[in-house]
């Protein structure tokens, strides 16, 4: 005997805002009938954090592992003991996404140390005899959009002077750029444009690096780490002088949410302008941005 | 039946009695039978989608046969005309991805881009062809021709080492890449295997796995390895690319339209859907699709998968492409390679045109992609470039030529959405930037040739200029020629243009450039110059040619040439007779090709409607067409063969010198000579010569001078010399009766006695030769003996031989031949009964003008009827000993009738012999029932009707008794 059971979500992004209905249909699919002693559903929420092993050992590490955030928690009975009859049976849900008192809802996230994770969770309960059905669905949870503030544009020229360490051993260049907001909307993509004005030696290729950096706090510490998310090529090989070259890329979903900071734990985003020559050389401008939810 | 001998008497009509034609009453049209008409109609309740039609048959005595076939439903055509037959049908149901491409994506693309511009497909090939390579090419794949990892992953920092083994763990589980070392051939082998495997992936739902390839695909146009391969290798790729996004693209289409199932109407996306149609989880879908190109972390692959499936985008955004495009073509400035970048903008020029409308905001992009190109065109000249160059060993000229697809593209895809005052502007730009030469080239191909033709002199000026530069000025010079071949420019233009090309042209140094040019440019000469400028110009050609030998490496070029020139020479015999033209046929050695060019300037002599009179352009023909007559020989198929006769005969109906007969004949003198291997040239020729000999006497009035007699005689002569060579008997005869007319015709008694002496000599041959089909000879030799016999009625007896000695020769020779089937020498025999008949008459029915035949000879002497009586009566009974041996048949029966015909016609019936022969033939005829009776009514009762306008009283006794 063969039962499947699946959630569907009613809208097919799986997203949702909070004070908005979470709305779907359970289905279950048998061959015969099925007795259950229930039928249940939970709604959660919860940001999970780690410490990671760099900054304290792994022992610790385990140890202290932080206590998740539990953000939302709706428990709902669907139906009491009984029987389903056989063929494919639709349960309709509908539940009101709302916070645990002194809780916000932050959007969903998935990094390394920081994870906010939503998931609906169904489950049948049956008589001790044969295992109980569970079936978890995630979703997302977006805040709604503001409305767009002024962009703050930066320029900025890059050339061995203005390295940080001094410029050693780099080969004489210049990089004027823009970026055109270091404010950005995660819906948006990520804008601005290099001019590459003299360069002694061939550039090998121009690199976009989309950096997250997650901090996470306890009693006994915190954590800092920042880890890449994506890197994209935006020159290859050896780009022509005194052209414009766009800067453009899209924020990753999931792996991107509006920068978030919280007395725990914090997520901010930082984008590096990687140059590498063709001896190898690689140059790293930083900068940190501001990711928001806008229109 | 009678055996004895009957005797022979000829009734001799009396000529003076006026003879009416004698009519008889028509039933019926003989044309007009009755005929059974195939009308078809379709079964009723059969299937529709079967097409079959059925046959029914209904007599319509009224309704002509062609006529119905014409007017009414022919079962083939309304076939076509209803429905697709079923093989079609099948195949377009199982639509495979090339279908969907070629029925539905090329359909729309057709409807939305209707710029003139080539299509990439007719370019594809040339590209194909042009750019190859003999290096070895590196192919980077993994084992199972899966694609690179492009998972976004962290790369350098820290990841939980977990995580980190388990992505090892996949990597080696897909295999790991290896760098392989491939010909051209094997190249193009594993990209097309790609190709399929991306198309299977995609079918048996691997959509990741058809990314992966797709994007493993994009990332081998990065590679410039084997330089000179590129363009093909951009060809073979963009080619998978385009089915790519063509799957992508059906997909969401195919997606969009089940979603609307749960809906009362099931809707079917239609071709101008508007992004608000399409609903959400297909949006979704798409989506996702341009997050996950948008990870891809390196720029090539990421700018052409994203090309490749921008089409997709309007099921996102309302035809909001431009935005789109704009973008790319920004983004491409960040590609380094300049050959790379120049054929990224081309793809995306490719693929904007197929997606934008023509309007001017909406392809900014192509103006933007081209100043582009402008902006970064000194990074062809760049010292980084030249190493790459130095490492590859390819020379900068080769690395120029590299872009003109790319750029050509581009340019005319520019040039078809600007208008003329913006083409002038680019015109300028080109004009300022260093090293222009590649530029100025992309502008003549791309550019209509009214832009071109006009500004010819302007740009030759720029051409001028650019000789000293990389890039190849031959090629330069041919893409100029080929624009001001297809619109001539300016009358007042043209000398100088001429002057200063040919000026450029004869310094080329490498012949191969040299003649490219000349094959181009000598089409323009041609049009628009006269025969002097031409001759020059073909002598310049020869001049470089013939040097060192080397138009032996340039056949197909200097067939180009002679190709051009006679096509638009509009004088051909000023071509022929010109001092350069022969000279330039003698270029080619190689035999074969000689006969071939040789050919080609026959057949388009004898195409256009041209005599000729002039002894050196009649020379220069003899001289074409004794080049194809010598290339005849043992191994020559029979239709080539064939094809040489059709054109010699034709060459040699173009000569006439109009009254100057005797160079006439002379020049068919000198032809049998040059062209003695082809029988039907030689007929041509015997034919030839006997319509002059005709015409001579047309134009004497029948009365020959001493100068024109020895003038026919002479001809009589050449057709007695020249027939004897031709080998098949057949057209011997034809030939040898003909000129014996035409020879008795023209009071050449002697040559036309001697002639129908041959053909009795010739005439046993017939039966050597072996037979197409049997009976063919038999048939034949009837036709032509009664042919005969109606000319030897007309020729009088020679002194010196006894009376009617032809005609006893040709007798005695017909006795003895051994006929396929029996009855054929009754047959004779029958007609000859009817000849003789007619020799005693006492005034023949018709003469040779000025010929004295036998009637005014003899003068109807007795001795001489009774000879020929004599010999009547020996046919006759010839003709009942044959009948015997043809036993009782429908074939003796006829023949049987027929003699019956001829004696009442013919005979006495006064006589009694005569008339019981007419009812025991009568009877024989009956006997065997076959005879129509009809037929035979109607045949008694024209009898009847004879004998009563004769007022021959024996005759209506005789027909009388025939009874059935």
């Amino acid at each position: 005997m063969s039962i499947s059971l699946d959630i569907k979500f009613k809208r097919v992004d799986k997203v949702y805002q909070e004070g908005e209905n979470v709305t779907g249909i359970i289905i279950i699919q048998c061959n015969n009938n099925l007795k259950h002693d229930g039928i249940a559903l939970t709604m959660e929420g919860a940001v999970n954090l780690q410490v990671s092993s760099k900054n304290v050992g792994i022992l610790e590490a385990f140890y202290n592992a932080v206590k998740p955030i539990q953000l939302l928690h709706v428990v709902c009975e669907v139906s009491g003991p009984g029987r389903l009859p056989n063929g494919c049976t639709e349960i309709p849900f509908e539940l009101p996404l709302q916070s645990r008192p002194n809780r916000t809802l932050y959007e969903t996230y998935h990094g390394v140390y920081v994870n906010i994770i939503y998931s609906i969770r169904c489950e049948i309960k049956r008589s001790f005899l044969s295992k109980d059905l569970l079936k978890g669905q995630q979703f997302l949870v977006q805040y709604k959009p503001k409305k767009p503030e002024p962009p703050r544009p930066i320029s900025f020229n890059i050339s061995p002077a203005s390295l940080s360490i001094g410029g050693a051993g780099a080969p004489d260049f210049l990089l004027k750029g823009k970026l055109d907001s270091a404010r950005c909307s995660v819906s948006k993509p990520f804008t601005g444009h290099l001019i590459l004005e003299r360069c002694e030696v061939p550039i090998r290729s121009l690199e976009l690096q989309l950096v997250r950096v997650e901090t996470c706090g306890c009693a006994e510490g915190y954590s800092r780490d920042a880890t890449e998310i994506q890197n994209i090529q935006i020159g290859d090989g050896n780009i022509p002088h005194n052209v414009p070259i766009p800067i453009y890329m899209i924020f990753p979903r999931l792996f991107t949410c509006p920068t978030l900071i919280t007395p725990n734990f914090k997520i901010e985003f930082e984008v590096n302008i990687v140059i590498v020559f063709y001896n190898d050389h690689l140059v790293t401008e930083n900068f940190p941005i501001i990711l928001t939810r806008e229109l | 039946m009678n055996t004895t001998p009957t005797q022979w008497t000829t009734y001799i009509k009396n000529t003076n009695i006026y003879q009416p034609a004698i009519a008889t009453e028509a039933f019926e049209h003989p044309l007009k039978s009755t005929t059974i008409d195939r009308i078809p109609r379709r079964i009723l309740g059969s299937q529709p989608s079967t097409g079959r039609s059925s046959p029914i048959f209904t007599p319509s005595v009224f309704l002509e046969p062609l006529c119905s076939a014409l007017e009414g439903v022919d079962p083939l055509s309304q076939f076509m005309k209803e429905e697709i037959d079923p093989l079609s049908q099948m195949a377009v149901e199982l639509s495979t991805v090339d279908s969907i491409f070629d029925s539905e994506g090329n359909k729309r693309k057709i409807s939305k881009s209707n710029l003139e511009i080539e299509s990439w497909d007719s370019r594809k090939h040339s590209i194909l062809s042009k750019y190859t390579t003999s290096e070895k090419l590196s192919i980077v794949t993994s084992f199972i021709n899966e694609g690179e990892r492009v998972v976004v992953k962290a790369q350098n920092m820290s990841v939980d080492k977990v995580q980190h083994r388990l992505e090892q763990l996949d990597y080696f589980e897909e295999g790991s890449q290896r760098k392989l070392d491939l010909t051209q051939a094997e190249y193009v082998n594993r990209i097309d295997q790609l190709n399929k495997e991306l198309v299977s992936a995609w079918h048996s739902e691997h959509r990741v796995k058809a990314l992966k390839i797709a994007i493993q695909c994009a990332k081998l146009l990065a590679d410039t390895d084997v330089i000179q391969f590129y363009p093909s290798k951009f060809v073979l790729i963009t080619d998978i690319l385009d089915i790519f996004g063509q799957l992508v693209y059906e997909r969401l289409r195919v997606k969009a339209n089940y979603c609307k199932q749960g809906s009362k109407i099931v809707t079917v996306l239609p071709p101008d859907f508007t992004s608000d149609m399409v609903p959400e989880s297909a949006k979704e879908t798409c989506r996702n699709w341009f997050y996950k190109i948008a990870s891809i972390r390196e720029l090539i692959p990421r700018l052409y998968v994203e090309m490749a499936i921008l089409k997709s985008y309007s099921f996102l955004t309302s035809s909001e492409f431009s935005a789109a495009l704009l973008r790319l073509t920004r983004m491409i400035r960040g590609i380094g390679n300049p050959l790379v970048a120049a054929y990224a903008r081309c793809y995306i020029c490719r693929v904007g045109i197929t997606v934008t409308t023509t309007s001017n905001s909406d392809s900014n992009y192509l103006k933007e992609n081209f100043n582009d190109f402008l902006g970064c065109y000194n990074q062809l000249f760049s010292s980084f470039v030249q190493e790459e160059l130095k490492i590859q060993r390819v020379p900068v000229a080769t690395y120029l030529t590299l872009f003109m697809p790319a750029l050509e593209f581009i340019l005319q895809a520019v040039a078809c959405t600007v208008p003329e005052s913006v083409l002038v502007g680019i015109l300028k730009q080109c004009e300022q930037i260093d090293n222009s030469a590649l530029l100025i080239n992309t502008i003549i191909v791309s550019f209509k040739p009214t832009f071109i033709s006009v500004r010819a002199v302007e740009i030759l000026e720029k051409i001028k200029r650019c000789i000293k530069q990389d890039f190849p000025v031959y090629i330069l010079l041919s893409n100029l020629g080929y624009s001001i071949n297809s619109c001539p420019p300016p009358a007042e233009h043209r000398k100088q243009i001429l002057g200063d090309v040919w000026n450029i042209i004869s310094q080329l140094g490498d012949p191969e450039q040299y003649i490219n040019c000349a094959e181009i440019w000598i089409q323009y000469v041609v049009q628009y110059f006269s025969s002097r400028e031409l001759n020059i110009i073909l002598g310049n050609v020869i001049e470089h040619m013939s040097r060192k030998r080397i138009y032996e490496n340039f056949y197909p070029q200097l067939k180009n040439v002679v190709q051009k020139v006679i096509s638009f020479t509009q004088d051909f015999e000023t071509l022929l007779a010109m001092d350069s033209f022969l000279p330039l046929i003698d270029l080619f050695q190689r035999e074969n090709v000689k006969v071939e060019v040789c050919k080609s300037i026959l057949i388009t002599c004898i195409s256009i409607q041209m005599q000729t009179s002039d002894p050196v352009i009649t020379n220069s023909l003899i001289f074409l067409c004794s080049v194809l007559h010598d290339s005849i020989n043992a191994l020559t198929v029979d239709d080539e063969r064939r094809q040489i006769a059709e054109i010699l005969c034709n060459v040699v109906r173009r000569v006439d010198y109009g009254r100057d007969f005797e160079q006439q004949l002379s020049f068919y003198v000198e032809a049998r000579g040059a062209f003695s291997n082809l029988d039907s040239v030689l007929t041509q020729l015997v034919q030839c010569v006997n319509t002059l000999a005709t015409n001579t006497k047309r134009i004497v009035n029948g009365f020959h001078s001493k100068k024109t007699a020895a003038f026919v005689r002479a001809c009589a002569a050449y057709c007695f010399i020249t027939i004897p060579s031709i080998k098949s008997v057949h057209t011997r005869l034809e030939l040898y009766l003909l000129s014996g007319r035409v020879a008795l015709s023209n009071n050449c008694l002697g040559q036309a006695d001697s002639f129908f002496k041959t053909i009795l000599t010739t005439l046993s041959e017939l039966y050597l030769e072996t037979e197409e089909k049997p009976g063919n000879t038999d048939c034949f030799l009837i036709s032509y003996i009664n042919n005969l016999l109606s000319v030897l009625v007309v020729v009088p007896d020679s002194p010196d031989r006894g009376v009617l000695s032809l005609t006893k020769a040709l007798l005695n020779i017909l006795k003895n031949f051994n006929y396929k089937q029996i009855g054929t020498l009754a047959q004779i025999y029958v007609n000859v009964l009817d000849m003789l008949s007619t020799m005693v008459q006492e005034s023949y029915p018709y003469h040779v003008d000025r010929v004295e035949s036998n009637d005014s000879l003899y003068g109807s002497d007795p001795k001489f009827i009774s000879e020929v009586d004599k010999m009547c009566s020996i046919i006759l009974g010839e003709i009942l000993n044959q009948l015997k041996l043809i036993g009782p048949c429908n074939h003796q029966s006829s023949i049987a009738f027929e003699l019956l015909l001829r004696i009442i016609i013919r005979g006495d019936m006064s006589k009694n012999s005569l008339s019981n022969l007419t009812q025991n033939l009568w009877l024989l005829s009956l006997k065997n029932g076959n005879l129509s009776t009809k037929y035979l009514a109607a045949t008694k009762k024209h009898l009847e009707y004879y004998g009563k306008a004769l007022n021959n009283p024996y005759l209506l006794e005789t027909v009388e008794k025939l009874k059935f």
